[in-house]
């Protein structure tokens, strides 16, 4: 299954670059919804797919952006390893009509998650999926390979632009080739459900973050608190004495229906945001939400645009498989004209993924 | 206003600048006579010295605004500069521009034990925030060697690191937010006091960017509760393979230490001269675990790696029995560098990333190269990231001496991209590895750098000549590497 089309891509890139032609770029087609509709000629990647390289001592794996990510988490587990930064999938379909269901060809590629820049539960502990990258391979906006970083942790050499590409959606370059740090999985893991409604749970939450204890995620649901630890053994057991609450038998089970959005919150009809605030930020109890990353990811159902309260409470929203409309927070208008200019740069006409984050870019 | 052997042209152009600059700031924030400029000649890479042609120190954000307002109207190119203890030569200044002094902006202006935050002013050095931080059971992680001088703001625009990058990760790991002033004097936030911002990530774009984007005017980073214990464990090898495999073997046992550091035989001599660590001066080379976390987990892993390196073919492993020996082993060190700048008159430190795999072929490779160039190396090495810092003992008043070491550690770097790493780990470009920069990236890679950078400033006012190399630059360096040289005295070309 494994095959390199770096030239094939890259000829595709050339030639549209000298014809005009916007290219709409696929990977797995598994979040077609996490943006803006794209018109163009679509550019499929999925089959420039394979692990080109993984040294589990060197704590470094590379492999095509079309590689199923499955595939990946696979690998890393055979050698008791894996992504720290828990990517979602959004593969399966999902119980709404108007979901991405009918369309999803296959499962979410490492060029998705990446481009998306996609983290699950481990995030505030962890760290992003865009701390991860190492270093990428690109196609940019005139059909040219270029490599940025490269497979070792530490690397200031030039700008950072591996570190860029994760949430830039493809606007900036068509990914062909990731390097990501990966991490030794936990030797020890459960999960503490705990009483409380989500305010306190949002003050243990940064308490808890600010002492030194071996949590991984924490999340309350709507209905109780959530909390993970994870590593040595002797670290978890303290530190489930220290907390009490009751061990959740399907923890594992729990924490992944959080991040594929298969958790009873996420089964219902109407308008989805996602809130990323300060951790600390208050909580609105007149919220139907789920409140996920310390306090720093919050899901909420609201027919009424969230874009201004998420920016006052010191955030930003996203408009959750929106299906229209804008689905990033505005930027202002400085930020914009540079996000114009850094466009360019990478993409002197305009030809990859044109509007897909914002449609000035 | 005094012209120091100037030509007229330049002379109107600083007094021009320097009225400027007056009616912005207050006069003793405005430096042109030569001894006044003196201190700003260099930053950590001694051997590049360059007077600017004027220093500005403003003490607000508002200030550094009309600063740059002014240098761009006046299209005066501007370096800025934190506590100028980087060691690339990223702040070396320019004859025909601004040198802009962060020091003054100093503050810390929050700390929020909460949200585990702390906003600061540029000026700020990196141990301050920990210092600040630490009645909250919090800390700053990067902590790179000159963390007691060395400020925030170079920090970010550096990328810097540390000792416990593998686990706790560099500069850009750990910071949530800039405030920064672009070349046109307007001020931009990136990143948010949220886990993440929409568009771009520009936090990350301007994190390592020497300068050369914006200027940063306040860093918001993130603090990490202090762990509970560290224990250190010092293991000695007859073979530095060995050591090596030590390294690979206890990441692949899934353990990630807070520090893993390896010294190679020089190395070890020379700390244990000077600070009398109580290090085994007959090791080929010695590693140094550290550990930290719950103390039932420290407890643990400390049997565990402890076992590993035994495995691994350790001569000894010893395990710091209290406070005081950790903190004596973790001194031999940091004193490594003024350790073995007691061998030599000079030393020229080098900073390039292998993958560590390749660590015994890289240094038996080191090893020829320093008897054919007949100078030299002492290796320390950021083991668990693959960050080698070989230092070069040269003595500059010998002829030639400086020339032949630059031409090997060019060649050192030449050695690290060869086998998959790259030019600089934690210490930057700056003007110091611009040839190195040509080596390890294609002319196309180059020029979208420098579409970057035109997105940024369109004129090349920030910084201009570090970081990145013009083709023709590149092609320069051909040339020159034929000859085996560098001109490091030479006036800085811009482009």
């Amino acid at each position: 299954m494994a095959q390199d089309l770096t030239q094939a891509l890259a000829e595709r890139v050339r030639a549209a670059y000298l014809a005009g032609t916007p290219l709409a770029i696929v990977g797995g087609g598994s979040k077609p919804w996490l943006g803006r509709p794209v018109v163009g000629e679509v550019l499929d990647v999925s089959d420039h797919r394979g692990i080109v390289h993984y040294e589990p001592t060197e704590l470094v794996l590379t492999a095509r952006a079309g590689t199923p990510l499955a595939e990946i988490e696979a690998a890393l587990a055979e050698r008791n390893q894996c992504l720290a930064f828990e990517p979602p999938h959004f593969a399966t379909p999902l119980p709404r009509g108007e979901g991405p269901g009918e369309r999803v060809k296959r499962a979410a590629t490492l060029g998705g998650t990446v481009g998306c820049n996609l983290s699950g539960p481990a995030r505030p502990y962890a760290g992003a999926c865009r701390d991860f990258v190492l270093g990428v391979r690109i196609v940019n906006g005139k059909g040219e390979v270029l490599r940025f970083g490269g497979e070792v942790m530490k690397n200031v050499a030039g700008y950072d632009l591996a570190r860029l590409m994760a949430g830039a959606q493809g606007t900036l370059g068509v990914l062909l080739e990731v390097s990501l740090k990966v991490l030794p999985r936990p030797a020890a893991e459960l999960t503490l459900a705990l009483e409380m409604d989500a305010a306190t749970a949002v003050a243990r939450f940064n308490a808890w973050a600010g002492q030194p204890l071996p949590i991984t995620a924490t999340c309350h649901d709507g209905e109780r608190a959530h909390v993970r630890l994870a590593g040595a053994e002797a670290a978890v057991r303290a530190a489930r004495q220290k907390l009490g609450g009751e061990v959740l038998a399907e923890g594992a089970a729990f924490w992944s229906s959080v991040r594929e959005q298969r958790h009873p919150f996420f089964a219902r009809p109407g308008s989805l945001w996602r809130l990323s605030l300060p951790p600390a930020a208050p909580v609105d109890s007149s919220l139907s939400q789920c409140i996920d990353w310390g306090g720093a990811q919050r899901w909420v159902w609201s027919d009424a645009p969230l874009w201004e309260a998420a920016r006052h409470a010191g955030g930003h929203a996203t408009h959750w498989r929106a299906g229209r409309g804008e689905v990033f927070q505005p930027l202002t208008p400085a930020l914009l004209a540079l996000h114009r200019r850094l466009k360019q740069a990478f993409d002197p006409k305009g030809i990859l993924n044109p509007g897909r984050l914002y449609p000035e870019l | 206003m005094s012209a120091s052997g100037t030509t007229p042209a330049v002379h109107a152009r600083r007094n021009e600048l320097v009225r400027g600059l007056l009616d912005i700031l207050p006069a003793d924030s405005v430096l042109y006579e030569p001894e006044d400029l003196r201190p700003y000649e260099c930053d950590g890479l001694s051997a590049y010295r360059q007077l600017p042609m004027v220093v500005a120190l403003p003490s607000t954000v508002d200030e550094v605004q009309a600063v740059l307002r002014l240098c761009h109207r006046l299209e005066v190119p501007v370096v800025a500069r934190g506590a100028g203890t980087g060691l690339s030569g990223g702040a070396l200044p320019l004859t025909d521009g601004l040198l802009l002094s962060l020091a003054k902006l100093k503050s810390i202006l929050a700390i929020d034990p909460v949200a585990r935050t702390a906003r600061v002013e540029p000026g700020v050095r990196n141990l301050a925030i920990s210092e600040a931080a630490r009645s909250y059971g919090l800390y700053y992680a990067p902590d790179p060697s000159s963390q007691i001088a060395c400020t925030i703001g170079g920090n970010v625009a550096e990328n810097a690191g540390g000792v416990h990058c593998l686990k706790y990760g560099l500069t850009v790991h750990n910071v949530l937010k800039l405030e920064v002033v672009t070349v046109e004097g307007e001020r931009l936030t990136l990143g948010s006091d949220a886990l993440d911002a929409p568009g771009y990530d520009l936090l990350a774009l301007m994190t390592g960017s020497e300068g050369l984007l914006a200027v940063v005017v306040e860093v918001t980073v993130r603090l990490l509760p202090i762990p509970e214990r560290a224990q250190v464990l010092l293991a000695a090898f007859d073979d530095v393979t060995k050591a090596g495999a030590a390294v690979g073997d206890i990441l692949a046992a899934g353990i990630l230490p807070a520090g893993l550091e390896m010294m190679d035989n020089p190395a070890i001599r020379a700390a244990e001269a000077f600070v009398h660590a109580g290090y085994p001066v007959e090791a080929a080379a010695i590693l140094l675990v550290e550990l930290d976390g719950s103390n039932d987990e420290v407890s643990e892993q400390v049997m565990r790696v402890r076992e590993l390196l035994l495995a691994s073919g350790a001569t000894e492993v010893r395990t710091a029995q209290d406070e005081a020996e950790r903190q004596r082993l973790w001194k031999g060190r940091k004193a490594a560098f003024p350790a073995v700048g007691r061998l030599a008159p000079d030393y020229y430190c080098m900073d390039g990333t292998i993958p560590r795999r390749r660590l015994p072929e890289v240094l038996a490779r080191i090893e020829r190269l320093s008897r054919e160039y007949g100078l030299p190396v002492v290796n320390v090495f950021h083991a668990g990231d693959g960050n080698l810092h070989p230092l070069i003992l040269y003595d500059v008043n010998q002829p030639g001496a400086l020339e032949r070491t630059e031409a090997l550690g060019r060649r050192i770097l030449d050695l690290c991209v060869e086998v998959g790493g790259t030019i600089t780990g934690e210490h930057g470009v700056g003007v110091e590895k611009l040839a190195g920069m040509c080596t390890q990236f294609t002319p196309a890679e180059l020029t979208q750098m420098h579409a970057v950078k035109a997105a940024f400033d369109a004129q090349g006012l920030l910084n201009p000549g570090k970081a990145v190399p013009s083709l023709h630059r590149c092609a320069e360096f051909g040339a020159m590497h034929v000859h085996g040289g560098a001109l490091p005295f030479s006036d800085l070309p811009r482009f």
